[in-house]
């Protein structure tokens, strides 16, 4: 990620960067914008695949019939009708839609940083159905991601799962049916450690201590609000006449949902004693937890957390990045696994989302998990933590046809997705994208010539007017330039820096999830 | 590729026992020979020997081949079934200059000051870094650790000559035995003509006219032209005068080496912009480059292969710098690069990721690269690049015994490094993660 722009195009061609700025306003959806996604076929078979159901086992040769976005049949005779649309997959292996369990995609803004209680924001209302990264996902197998609030807050802002619906409006984004939730941020982030911005006084809290405090001191708040509107609605019920309603509080409204089982608490935490913490507050309020992300310590108390029935999502092998990171270790998914806790691997970052597939298998390598359980991390596990487990995380008949299609065992680094599909349509197909490029590149370049024949002709046209004695023309006022929000998610330690710096850099840049 | 039968491993475990018991945290006796014996060895110079034999001596390879004689008196492992090849080397890193990325205390990557050419990273390299063992666990036995590379510590930004990279071994009680090449290249971040950056004074993003970002990069450029002009006439004066009759300068001193061509730049670049400019300047300063990043090297290929300036990747696992780029624009340089003939590494850039240096070839290879150039451009290549090949980078007699056996491909993800060989001892592979993987494993249930 950088802290500047860094634009290629050289000094004397500065004025037709401004008009490109502008052209990539007007035509960047011709240029890498989705096209309208396929219309799905009514119905699809994917033929002579290895398929991973997941749930029943490794298919050799076998097939799945999709009907109207949902998996049919699947097995080794599977008869299609003759109008079904055939995809050969021979050599192939398919494995469920992978599904990313922390996420920042898709999303205009991620922290509003400012209070130590922002539960009243909701990621749903900030949907970006044209973030790049959700093709660049997409691409990398992954079907549905949990769009998560920043972690700068004890209580953030409300959250919801996603389809990676590329081209769609941000309507047809979210997951219909999947419950939404909230984020919770525990440690060095809500009490803002690494995080001081010049001349701005210190924001409670600023310890463990007090990020304990926050949610508790939200909670009383919460169960009082609750029990104003639970009196109010049982005498209203009863038919009292002229009841005046307690004054509607939209961020304790979310809270009380939290309180009543309506919405998930997905809390970004680390250490051990946070962990415990948290589970603790949850038990006297009487609420649940629905995941600990990153829990990079949960190997500490894994026993804690499958009693607690807590799922737990995490990293691979991050770690270093920060104090509360340095006994981070990539055992982590598999030591919990093994303790009885539902583990899945995450991204928090668009990159790492590309492959995570990869990063689930290290933990074959990292404690001996076996393949399936590995493949789980990825599928299952999380559409388990995001209740939608009866849609999606599996190949099973009545399933959503969420799928992705790799040239070989996905369990490798030398896999490569072929295509992704969600609800039976083909999202991504890597020979389409790949065809497409030549003509892409034609596209961008014919625009750019446009443009430049435009600005030299205006450059012409002004030219009598402009030249003074001085032969100096005035400078032209800059359109503004288009520039993509810098994204942080979470503290957001991402391996491969573009600009050579440490990956710690990401915590202290602007506009993230800091 | 798992290990065979119960009787093999068996013998494996027998046959290592002694050697293993000796190195819990160090490195065992220098003394010893080894001779890992019914090896398949990956030299990397010529054929694969699908049976052989290695005999490491003397911190050295003393013999690689089919037909081998095992030494009298050496330790041997039988490695049936296992795999020998050339440790890994990570050609940009800061290993054991940076601990924990968010704690300035634990930080020693960046000094203060855009010219710093006399400071080593050798010099601040912590020996008992934790990130040592851990990297090496995944089979590196060598990095470059590189100074002023940014970063947290530096506020974000990075120095223009950011000092000296020491090519190190990860394993050591003590930097000394530890280095390689204490000055393997001098490191310089070329700067970019920014119209948009952000100021950590203010914690805000700021703006500003091409026409003056041209001028304050004209400005650096400028600048760097005067040190090394400079650092010319102090070369000369060297040469000429006896140290007692001209005042030293540390700072140009270090730089002679640089103008005299013997020193590389390992110049920072990714944009192609800059890597042409960062080209012409030292092709002009008679420098020898060597690019670093180089996320659109592959926009400059020919040039980058008619000037023969060998490049050190960053990770393809990156976003590809432009929202219009293909998807898997940095996935696909390596096999275009390798195609034109421009020689390249691949590096971590890091020290939490360097184990994924090997996930990254893997990568590159399925998308199109060959396999023996992956192979190759995380051991012999960067080893050539920074003219170390004359000691590490393949399995010849007479090299430094830096290697490792394993039980299958070292790039995929799933390999485990069985045995691990720094100039010729068997090495711990005992690590932070390690142990507290045991430890906790070990946890009672809670009342």
């Amino acid at each position: 990620m950088k802290s500047s722009s860094r634009f290629s195009i050289h000094a004397r061609n500065f004025r037709i960067l401004n008009l490109l700025c502008v052209l990539y306003v007007v035509f960047f959806p011709i240029l890498a914008r989705a096209a309208t996604p396929p219309d799905a076929p009514a119905v699809i078979v994917i033929q002579n695949a290895t398929i991973l159901t997941v749930s029943h086992g490794t298919i050799e040769h076998g097939s799945i019939l999709i009907k109207d976005g949902k998996i049919a049949e699947v097995g080794q005779s599977v008869k299609a009708p003759k109008d079904a649309q055939v995809i050969d997959a021979a050599g192939q292996f398919v494995i469920p839609g992978i599904i990313d369990c922390h996420s920042h995609i898709a999303a205009e803004s991620i922290n509003e940083g400012s209070v130590s209680v922002s539960s009243m924001v909701n990621m749903a209302e900030i949907l970006n159905p044209e973030d790049i990264d959700i093709y660049r996902d997409l691409a990398g197998g992954v079907t549905a991601a949990n769009i998560l609030h920043g972690s700068a807050n004890a209580i953030g802002g409300q959250t919801l799962v996603i389809k990676l619906r590329w081209g769609q409006p941000a309507a047809k984004l979210p997951f219909e049916g999947a419950l939404p939730g909230i984020k919770f941020a525990l440690g060095e982030n809500p009490k803002r450690s690494n995080f001081s911005i010049p001349g701005q006084p210190k924001r409670y809290p600023a310890t463990r201590m007090g990020v304990e405090e926050t949610i508790r001191g939200a909670f009383s708040e919460a169960r009082d609000y609750k029990k104003a509107w639970d009196d109010h609605n049982k005498r209203s019920a009863a038919g009292e006449k002229n009841l005046i309603p307690p004054r509607r509080d939209l961020r304790l409204e979310p809270l009380v949902e939290v309180l009543e089982g309506k919405r998930y608490v997905h809390s970004h935490c680390y250490r051990e004693d946070e962990i415990l913490m948290l589970l603790r507050v949850a038990k006297e309020f009487g609420f649940k937890v629905r995941t600990f992300q990153h829990v990079l310590e949960g190997y500490k108390v894994a026993d804690e957390l499958a009693a607690a029935g807590v799922g737990a999502s995490t990293f691979s092998d991050w770690w270093a990045y920060k104090v509360e990171a340095y006994d981070a270790i990539p055992y982590n998914a598999a030591l919990m696994t093994r303790r009885g806790v539902i583990v899945s691997i995450n991204s928090d970052d668009a990159e790492e989302a590309t492959h995570l597939n990869q990063e689930a298998a290290k933990s074959m390598k990292y404690g001996g998990l076996s393949h399936d359980e590995a493949l789980k991390m990825v599928t299952l596990n999380p559409a388990m933590q995001l209740g939608i487990d009866k849609r999606a995380g599996t190949i099973d008949v009545g399933k959503d046809a969420d799928l992705a299609i790799y040239n070989r065992d996905p369990l490798s680094g030398y896999a490569v997705v072929q295509k992704t599909l969600i609800d039976g349509r083909v999202y991504f197909d890597r020979q389409r994208d790949i065809a497409e490029r030549a003509d892409r590149e034609k596209e961008k370049k014919a625009l750019i010539d446009k443009f430049k024949k435009a600005a030299e002709k205006k450059a012409e046209e002004k030219k009598p007017d402009t030249a003074g004695p001085s032969g100096q023309k005035p400078t032209e006022k800059k359109p503004e330039e288009k520039k993509p929000e810098v994204k942080k998610p979470e503290e957001k330690p991402k391996p491969p820096q573009s600009d050579g710096t440490d990956s710690a850099t990401i915590g202290v840049m602007p506009g993230g999830a800091l | 590729m798992k290990s065979t039968g119960l009787i093999f491993r068996i013998a494996l475990v027998v046959s290592a026992l002694c050697a293993l018991s000796a190195i819990a945290f160090g490195q065992a006796q220098p003394s010893t020979t080894y001779a890992l014996t019914h090896a398949k060895i990956f030299t990397l110079v010529g054929n694969t020997i699908e049976d052989g034999t290695v005999v490491l001596h003397d911190g050295k390879i003393a013999a690689v081949g089919a037909t081998v004689e095992v030494p009298a008196g050496a330790q041997v492992i039988d490695a049936k079934g296992l795999q020998v090849y050339p440790g890994i080397f990570d050609s940009i890193t800061q290993m054991g200059l940076r601990e924990i990325g968010a704690v300035s205390a634990t930080v020693d990557s960046t000094e203060t000051g855009n010219y710093n050419p006399d400071v080593v990273a050798a010099t601040a390299v912590s020996a008992s870094s934790e990130h040592i063992p851990v990297t090496r666990a995944a089979g590196i036995t060598e990095v470059l650790a590189v100074p002023g590379s940014g970063g947290f510590d530096s506020g974000g930004s990075s120095n223009m000559i950011g000092g000296q990279a020491s090519a190190i071994h990860l394993a050591g009680w003590a930097i000394d035995e530890m280095l390689i090449k204490k000055s393997a290249a001098m490191a310089l971040h070329w700067p970019e003509i920014e119209t948009q950056t952000f100021d950590f004074a203010t914690f805000s993003r700021k703006e500003k006219p091409y026409s003056e970002a041209k001028q304050e990069y004209d400005k650096q450029v400028n600048e760097l032209t005067d040190w090394l002009e400079r650092a010319r006439h102090y070369a000369q004066v060297m040469e000429k005068g006896s140290p007692a009759k001209y005042d030293r300068d540390l700072k140009l001193e270090a730089l002679v080496p640089v103008v005299r061509g013997e020193l590389p730049v390992l110049v920072f670049a990714d944009r192609s912009r800059e890597i042409r400019n960062a080209v012409e300047f030292c092709d002009k300063q008679k420098l020898r480059m060597i690019l670093a990043g180089g996320e659109e090297a592959y926009k400059v290929k020919d040039l980058l292969r008619s000037k023969g300036i060998p490049v050190i990747l960053r990770p393809m696992l990156t976003l590809p710098p432009d929202e219009d780029d293909p998807y898997d624009r940095l996935l696909l340089q390596p096999a275009e690069l390798a195609a034109a003939g421009v020689t390249f590494a691949i590096a971590s850039f890091d020290n939490s990721f360097a184990r994924r240096l090997g996930q990254n070839a893997a990568n590159a290879v399925a998308h199109g690269l060959p396999y023996e150039e992956a192979l190759k451009a995380v051991t012999i290549y960067p080893a050539r690049i920074f003219g170390l090949d004359d000691q590490i980078g393949t399995i010849e007699q007479g090299k430094l015994a830096n290697l490792i056996v394993t039980n299958g491909d070292p790039l995929e993800l799933t390999t485990d490094v069985k045995y691990l060989f720094i100039r010729g001892q068997l090495t711990s592979m005992d690590n932070r993660h390690l142990r507290l993987y045991e430890k906790y494993s070990k946890r009672p249930k809670p009342q």
